[in-house]
């Protein structure tokens, strides 16, 4: 299978982005923003003063403003990888499951509850087309 | 010769960490959770390791973007315990060792397996939830633990195939250590999981109930599964099965399944667990 062909199957899983080579290199900067609130004092210090401390990374405005509305799927559209920018979840004291029901659009009690009673189910979430009939 | 006894594999959902850590075992939330590693508890006791050697993934603590191994080997002394973005969880710091680790590191790279030396790395809830839930909360690990950080973040990660054939050259490099050494063998991550996008919550009991089936008396067959039927089946976080298939690989082709557990849900995660022995070397 060539790469075309690959890369075509994983876009057609929905509501999934894949980080891979292209994502990757998009979204280095802004990755590497959240990587950087891994530490105590840089986590204060955006938490001061957001734009001056994003200021320091050369990511694009759109990548920027994601962050600054807390867009969460925006990011990973953006190139972010939910194991960086969880680290901006954590900063803003939200855990995996807290972000899960952001990207989502779920309220953190409907979230809790569909995990509870056993996830998304992959009937009806395999292919876009799934996703597209509603 | 130092041989492996068993091999462990399990979910590490860092939420597991956090639960353990604050005391909130026995909420009604986690104690079914809890209670189906009891038994685990007293496996890990009672077996006593020498060595474990454990197969789990980094969350971008000790490594970034910056160095992406595809599988990095930990040969330090000590590896102390990554602020993951809220504070170090407060265990122990885990000591390596760096005999058995240079040993395994040579044989695999003469065997053809072109593996990364690590002589300093954090390690995250990846590598310390698995050990928080096989052995509480001791004061020191009961024993040395080798670090084996495999990249399933950045997309490709390596296939179910490559992690099994490792495994065998891991099993053959313990097997020609000149010590009388024990050593239990860890893979973590899993089991179906969706931590991302719109469609984060994906679970899938039917995918996962196979997995443990083939695991235990067919593992050849999961090598095999591709990485978008992975993503697509098991969620884009699920494809850290491949990692189970590390310590699959080995342990022997006719292991003995001790002991199976399948919670839904920790956080976003199925939670899957099994523990195998080999017949010969226990």
């Amino acid at each position: 299978m060539d790469d075309a062909e690959t890369a075509a199957q994983f876009d057609d899983i929905p509501g999934t982005t894949l980080f891979d080579a292209r994502r990757s290199r998009m979204g280095y900067h802004l990755n590497m923003f959240c990587m950087s609130l891994m530490k105590a004092e840089n986590r204060e210090a955006f938490k001061r003063d957001e734009d001056a401390y994003l200021a320091q990374f050369p990511m694009t405005a759109e990548q920027k403003k994601a962050v600054r509305t807390r867009d969460w799927n925006g990011m990973l559209r953006l190139g972010g990888n939910i194991y960086y920018t969880s680290k901006l979840g954590a900063t803003d004291g939200l855990t995996f499951q807290n972000l899960a029901a952001l990207m989502t659009g779920s309220t953190q009690e409907e979230y809790l509850q569909m995990m509870i009673g056993g996830g998304r189910p992959p009937k009806g979430n395999r292919s876009k087309k799934e996703w597209a009939r509603g | 010769m130092a041989r492996i006894v068993g091999g462990v594999a399990t979910s590490h959902v860092p939420a597991i960490g956090a639960a353990i850590d604050r005391g909130r075992m026995t909420d009604p939330y986690w104690q079914p959770l809890f209670k189906g590693y009891e038994r685990s508890k007293e496996w890990m006791a009672a077996t006593k390791p020498d060595v474990v050697l454990l197969v789990y993934n980094d969350h971008a603590s000790a490594f970034s973007l910056e160095i992406i191994p595809t599988f990095a080997l930990g040969c330090a002394e000590d590896f102390a315990i990554a602020d993951e973005g809220w504070g170090p969880r407060p265990v122990p710091a885990v000591k390596g060792h760096p005999d058995l680790a240079w040993h395994i590191a040579q044989s695999v790279i003469l065997d053809e397996f072109d593996i990364t030396i690590v002589n300093k790395m954090e390690v995250d809830h990846g590598l310390t939830v698995p050990l928080s839930l096989l052995c509480g909360q001791p004061k020191e690990w009961p024993c040395p633990v080798i670090p084996l950080c495999v990249n399933v973040i950045q997309y490709p990660p390596p296939t179910g195939h490559r992690c099994f054939m490792f495994g065998k050259a891991i099993r053959k490099a313990i097997e020609s250590f000149d010590a009388d050494l024990r050593v239990v063998v860890f893979g973590t991550g899993g089991m179906s999981h969706q931590l991302q996008g719109p469609r984060a919550g994906l679970i899938n009991k039917e995918f996962d109930a196979r997995f443990l089936d083939k695991f235990a008396t067919d593992p050849e067959a999961l090598t095999r599964i591709e990485h978008v039927e992975y993503v697509r089946e098991a969620g884009s976080e699920g494809i850290e099965l491949v990692m189970w298939l590390i310590m699959r690989g080995a342990l022997e082709a006719d292991a003995k399944e001790i002991y199976r557990f399948y919670h839904v849900p920790a956080s976003n995660t199925a939670v899957g667990h099994m523990i195998l022995e080999n017949k010969r070397a226990a």
